[in-house]
């Protein structure tokens, strides 16, 4: 019902990814087992979830890169898994993805990664590729790094340099795999910051799937927390933190113990420490 | 005794899953036909890493081994008495057999793991990933230069190592043991045929270029995106890439000198 | 490394790979681009070849004039008839010359050697040796010392 609710609401701003009843597996092991989500246009939506719950699997279903085994999946009115290969590298041009490792590629310089995906898609002049590149790379602000090699840059950096890389052709879609892990304090602040610059300056739309509940809380505009192949609980950050649901006041909390046990599933531990029978 | 049987069945089965995978991906790679303008600076730049590179330890082990068979071939003859036979035996197993044989081994070790650390390492930093994503193939981008390149490169470094070996034989041979120089060169031309021995030597060397740039690409594409994953399908890629280059040496040798 | 280096290295690469081609093909396989020019056909009977094969040496006084083209059995006199391609510069063998069948070395590969005659007039392509001399056969020489004849 929550999803219905953010479904309503995401009519009025026009959504512009919705997945419904999406099921999908991969060697056997049920990942999503019918999720459905909308993600507005313009706004920032962070997808939430406990690690192995599938998060950057949601991100390249989106992305294309994998198929859904059933369900219906669609980006600003296309339904992604239909799409032919052709079609689908197109239309990739509209999305930018920033990757965990940020994904540099490590034999081409700053200013070069950065001016890749336009020199592959646009005839653009030389000159004119410098200027798009040198904003680009202003914007995070490292415009200074642009002569450094990917492997000179601290991982930070190198996060950010991607982030001008999947901006650089002003693409209506942008997807964060955790933006946050493994930062440091103020290269979060710096993250965070031009998340939501980007976003409120381009209107791009934005999903962001992070665990780090108070960073990605702080930045949201709607959340949706997935865990067991489900959505659990969606909504804005406010309503989420008021949620009733035990596993996703455990989730935001951080609490050991709940609906997710602290122990693996297990025979009884009487078996295992030779007790079994006697203790019973 | 069943379990063994069961366990090879699905091994068999695995393996032409795994031939039918690697043709496959052999099919998206050369589906395109590459675009001159941004492909050639990229097939360039491979060649300089995948031949270029590899020319010094091709012209090394091509000295050496042109001076052993002088050597080897010196002693076996002599007592025959027909040293001067030795520049056609040396031209004729380098050009024939050694050359493009002991190159596609060398280049399998040297240029073949190195292309598969690559790729392997691009996929597990997820650069390939993130190429297709900005809607660039990557089989296109990434692999297609690489398969080029080896498929280039490995011919040329045939040739050269043959060349370098007659010559370091000619070094033992006429320069050290005193066999006569025009009967070295006399005898070599006598019996070396450019169309049935070079040209065949050469295309020899083709297909095993093709052969060994192919299964590098492979396993480092199909690499599992861990560093175990990579040092594994790095070995995998000498192991494979020599025994095929030996399988294929004999039937392409079966097919092209065999009389029947 | 710029681009402009690599360009050059590999540049220098292939042109070494070309070089190393023209080598095998000039030094060692001794491929004359000479050999591409005209040739024409003669032919031999032999009563037995020998070991002479398809693509062998033709040679005058010991220098290479030709090759061998094809060895054939001629169903009527039961020999064999080879056809040789003899240059085109070499267009004044003596009509009266004999091919004889020669082995280089004791072990080496046979070889069709022209004995010169003294005629005036020349081969003309097409025609047929007059005389021929077979492989010389130790087996059969042999034989016939040991027989006595």
């Amino acid at each position: 019902m929550e999803a219905k609710d953010l479904k309503v609401r995401a009519m009025g701003l026009g959504s512009y990814i919705s997945l419904k009843d999406v099921v999908f597996s991969r060697s056997g092991r049920r990942i999503f087992n019918g999720v459905t989500v909308d993600i507005p246009r313009g706004k920032i939506t962070a997808i939430m979830g406990p690690s192995g719950s599938g998060k950057t699997t949601l991100l390249r279903l989106i992305g294309g890169q994998l198929r859904q085994d059933s369900g219906s999946l669609t980006v600003d009115g296309h339904a992604i898994s239909e799409l032919r290969r052709k079609e689908l590298y197109k239309f990739r041009e509209k999305m930018g993805m920033l990757f965990q490792s940020g994904a540099l590629f490590t034999d081409l310089s700053v200013y070069e990664n950065v001016a890749f995906p336009m020199r592959v898609h646009t005839k653009l002049p030389e000159d004119m590729i410098n200027d798009i590149v040198l904003m680009k790379l202003e914007a995070v602000g490292l415009r200074g790094a642009r002569k450094l090699m990917p492997s000179e840059l601290s991982g930070g950096m190198n996060r950010r340099v991607a982030l001008a890389r999947s901006i650089a052709l002003d693409p209506e879609l942008i997807m964060y795999d955790e933006p946050f892990a493994g930062q440091d304090p103020i290269g979060m602040g710096v993250l965070v910051k031009l998340i939501r610059d980007l976003n409120s300056s381009m209107g791009l739309t934005s999903v962001l799937v992070s665990h780090d509940v108070k960073e990605s809380l702080s930045i949201c505009h709607y959340a949706c927390i997935i865990a067991d192949g489900k959505v659990i609980g969606t909504g804005t950050p406010e309503e989420l933190q008021a949620h009733p649901s035990e596993q996703v006041q455990q989730f935001l909390n951080g609490h050991p113990d709940g609906p997710v046990p602290f122990h693996y599933p297990s025979s009884a531990a009487t078996e295992d420490f030779g007790l079994a029978g006697g203790a019973s | 005794m069943i379990d063994r049987i069961a366990s090879f069945g699905r091994s068999s089965i695995g393996f032409v899953i795994s031939i039918g995978r690697a043709g496959q991906f052999l099919g998206g790679v050369l589906s395109g036909i590459p675009r001159p303008v941004t492909g050639f600076p990229l097939l360039l730049k491979q060649l300089y890493s995948v031949g270029v590179l590899s020319l010094a330890i091709i012209v090394v082990s091509g000295l050496f081994i042109g001076m052993v068979l002088g050597l080897q071939g010196y002693t076996i003859l002599s007592d025959f008495g027909s040293e001067a036979a030795i520049g056609q035996m040396i031209a004729l197993t380098l050009v024939r057999e050694l050359g493009p044989v002991v190159t596609a081994l060398l280049f399998a070790g040297r240029a073949g793991s190195a292309l598969t650390a690559e790729i392997g390492l691009m996929k597990a930093t997820e650069q390939l990933s993130s190429m297709e994503m900005m809607g660039v193939d990557p089989l296109r981008r990434v692999i297609a230069p690489r398969l080029w390149a080896g498929f280039i490169a490995m011919p040329v470094l045939a040739i050269i190592f043959s060349m370098v070996g007659i010559w370091g034989g000619m070094l033992v041979g006429v320069e050290w043991l005193g066999v006569f120089e025009g009967s070295y060169w006399g005898n070599m031309q006598a019996s070396v045929d450019f169309r049935d021995d070079v040209i065949n030597g050469v295309i020899k060397s083709i297909v095993f270029g093709f052969v060994c740039a192919w299964i590098a690409v492979y396993q480092g594409y199909d690499c599992v995106p861990t560093s175990a994953g990579i040092s594994s399908a790095t070995t995998k890629t000498v192991v494979y890439s020599s025994l095929a280059v030996l399988g294929l040496d004999f039937v392409l040798t079966a097919v092209m000198f065999g009389n029947f | 490394m710029t681009q402009r280096t690599t360009d050059i290295a590999v540049g220098l690469f292939m042109l070494a790979g070309l070089a190393a081609l023209l080598f095998l093909a000039l030094q060692v396989s001794g491929l004359s681009p000479k050999s591409a020019k005209s040739t024409y056909t003669v032919y031999a009977d032999f009563n037995d070849t020998g070991g002479i094969t398809p693509r062998g040496r033709v040679s005058m006084a010991g220098v290479t004039v030709g090759s061998i083209d094809s060895i054939t059995l001629n169903k009527e006199t039961f020999q064999a008839r080879v056809a040789m391609s003899i240059h085109g510069e070499v267009d004044n063998i003596p009509a009266d010359s004999a091919a004889v069948i020669r082995t280089s070395g004791l072990l080496g590969e046979q070889y069709i050697d022209i004995s010169i005659g003294g005629d005036m007039d020349s081969l003309e392509p097409g025609d047929t040796f007059y005389a021929t001399q077979s492989a010389m056969n130790i087996e059969r020489l042999i034989s016939n010392f040991a027989s006595g004849k």
